[in-house]
């Protein structure tokens, strides 16, 4: 049969500007949505209370040098703002195509489905990352308040790793998100993975089982607040305890830098990959 | 342009051991408007979302313009507008957001989108929402922007699941009048609906569907003589009880009319054939009987008898 004659339009255009052009709409349609604003207040909020405690205690240790300060306040809150944004602009990116019909407005045009997910995972990593930056921003605002602009190198190292992080939360939130056509069941099991199950996971793999959990995101994730440690811990610890009259011997295994990003890059690919496979095969209906 | 097409071979789709659509071979070519009929739970929806790519086929093999739906999407659709069970925009968009949207995949020139998407939105009456943010629209003006956005980009084919469902009265007359005027433009236009008159209305030619099984395509003309008893029927209203032996013996012999029955003393329903024209003559030839006629209406078409007739039973 023949082939249709092209018309006076221009062509389709190609997956990759396809893409693109997801990538723009939903983005657009991210910032305006209350989810983005919450995000954004909920980071702004434990900026400000890190920034009370910090202006009104005076914790000395934390203050002993940048690098102290940095450690204590990125450590702790850096891996965590990287796992809600994560849940909040990852975890019903597809799903929602489903549940709310918006996948009945798109797919059906001569667009690869390919094409939504990756553009639509480009637009949860831009706003995902404003949210880092900004968060960033603060960090190192405070700093300088306190030490001058002498930013330790290993705190940039830090907010790369964090952001390689981003990259591997997202990819498993979009898997999430691929599985389900409920938008509430798809954020709630990525939140309890990112927050809670692979932490736990974690330690049960290693106080339990003794082995070193290598295949646990949050495992990998930890380079984020070792490398701002004054000096990098050991792959290997084993640390005597005392539980009642007996002495027990915790193994505890600490990421290495290099594993720790091979790790995080390989949830990233993976999941991404699965997470497109699992879209590419889900129907309508 | 070389005829629009849409073909279907063999197509099937099971689910578990039941059969939603089994062995459909279907083919529809040219500039034309078919209506896809059937009952609740025919295999309707499931088939245009086979020939959309939102679901795969268990069977068989779907084509839009001669290329495969599944194996090249891009090829296939280009030429494509669809509207399948009322989708969504992004509730944060406006519908002229949501329409550049389309318009940026369908290749639609930067420099016409503009112009095109006002067209198409004064087309279903949506001008002064153009806008607004659609999360709030209700589902009827949803459905506006959604048949807008269909017509963008000169679609060749068109595929309407049930388009005029949710619209107030003014818009189904508006979009079958859209529906109408896009026939004239070399356009095929497959569209389920279950509105009979509707389809009489803008419809060439005619698929009827059953437990995912073709029954008939044909022209309404052609179906309707085939399968419907007596063609059409009108209901005749009188101002006064008829005289004895009228029915029987002038009523009954005009010309084209099949049968004439008395419902009670003032209304009668004759059942006719050949369509229009004889509706016209029968009228007339009622009048010039001057039995008091005081309205004449059509009551089940022909359409409507063949379906009845075909499809006995629902689910
Ligand atoms: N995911 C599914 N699992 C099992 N059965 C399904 C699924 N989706 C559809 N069906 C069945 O397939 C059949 C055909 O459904 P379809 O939506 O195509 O009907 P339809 O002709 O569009 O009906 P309607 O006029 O009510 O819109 C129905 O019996 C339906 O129950
Ligand atoms: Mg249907």
């Amino acid at each position: 049969m023949a082939k249709p004659e092209p018309e006076t339009w221009g062509e389709v255009p190609g997956s990759m500007e396809q893409a693109a052009i997801t990538t723009r709409y939903t983005f657009l349609d991210y910032i305006r949505s209350r989810r983005f604003a919450i995000l954004l207040i909920i980071m702004l909020v434990i900026s400000a209370i890190l920034t009370f405690v910090f202006a009104y205690k005076r914790p000395v240790e934390a203050l002993v040098d940048p690098l102290s300060f940095y450690s204590t306040w990125w450590g702790m809150s850096a891996t965590f703002v990287v796992a809600l944004s994560g849940i909040f602009f990852g975890g019903d990116a597809i799903s929602s195509e489903f549940q709310n019909r918006t996948g009945y407005f798109v797919l059906p045009n001569p667009v690869r489905r390919s094409s939504v997910y990756v553009g639509k995972f480009a637009a949860a990593l831009i706003a995902a990352s404003i949210i880092l930056v900004v968060f960033t921003l603060i960090t190192v605002a405070n700093g300088v308040y306190y030490f001058g602009f002498t930013v330790p190198f290993a705190f940039w190292e830090s907010a790369f790793f964090d952001w390689v992080y981003l990259l591997a939360v997202l990819g498993f939130a979009f898997l999430v998100s691929s599985s389900f056509k409920s938008g509430a069941y798809s954020i709630l099991v990525s939140a309890i993975f990112l927050l809670f199950a692979f932490s736990l996971i974690e330690s049960l793999v290693e106080d339990l089982a003794g082995i070193e959990p290598w295949f646990v995101l949050s495992y990998a994730s930890q380079i984020v607040g070792n490398v701002l440690d004054a000096s990098y811990p050991a792959h290997v610890q084993t640390i005597p305890e005392m539980f009642g009259a007996h002495v027990i011997t915790l193994t505890v295994y600490n990421v290495g830098v290099g594993e720790g990003l091979v790790i995080l890059l390989a949830y990233f690919v993976v999941t991404s990959a699965l997470g497109l496979y699992l879209f590419e095969r889900k129907e309508f209906n | 342009m070389s005829n629009p097409s849409l073909e279907a071979v063999g197509l099937s789709k099971r689910y578990g051991t039941f059969n939603a659509v089994s062995d459909l071979n279907l083919k529809l070519e040219g500039s034309k408007c078919v209506g896809f009929l059937g009952p609740n739970g025919a295999g309707k929806t499931t088939t245009l979302k086979i020939f959309t790519d939102l679901i795969r086929p268990t069977g068989g093999h779907a084509f839009i313009n001669g290329a495969n739906v599944h194996t090249s999407k891009k090829q296939a659709l280009a030429h494509v507008g669809t509207v399948i069970e009322t989708p969504e925009i992004y509730s944060s968009l406006t519908p002229r957001e949501g329409l550049s949207l389309i318009c940026a995949h369908r290749g639609v020139p930067k420099s016409e989108r503009r112009k095109k998407i006002e067209e198409v939105i004064e087309e279903v009456k949506m001008g002064e929402w153009i806008d607004k943010r659609t999360g709030k629209f209700s589902k009827g003006m949803k459905q506006r922007v959604n048949i807008a956005s269909a017509l963008l980009g000169d679609p060749s084919v068109l595929l309407l699941d049930e388009p005029t469902t949710g619209l107030d009265p003014r818009g189904m007359s508006e979009v079958r009048d859209i529906v109408k005027a896009l026939k004239s433009r070399n356009r095929l236009i497959f569209m389920s609906s279950h509105l009979l008159g509707e389809v009489s209305e803008v419809c060439d030619e005619v698929a009827m569907i059953d437990h995912g099984k073709l029954l008939v395509y044909d022209t309404i003309s052609n179906v309707t003589t085939k399968f419907s008893k007596g063609g059409d029927t009108v209901e005749v209203g009188l101002i006064r009880p008829l005289g004895a032996g009228v029915l029987e013996k002038s009523v009954a012999s005009i010309a084209n009319v099949t049968s004439a029955e008395r419902m009670d003393d003032r209304n009668l329903r004759i059942t006719f054939t050949g369509g229009l024209a004889s509706q016209e003559s029968i009228l007339s030839e009622l009048a010039k009987l001057n039995i008091g006629v005081v309205s004449y209406r059509p009551a089940i078409s022909g359409l409507e008898d063949a379906y009845l007739d075909l499809i006995k039973e629902t689910l």
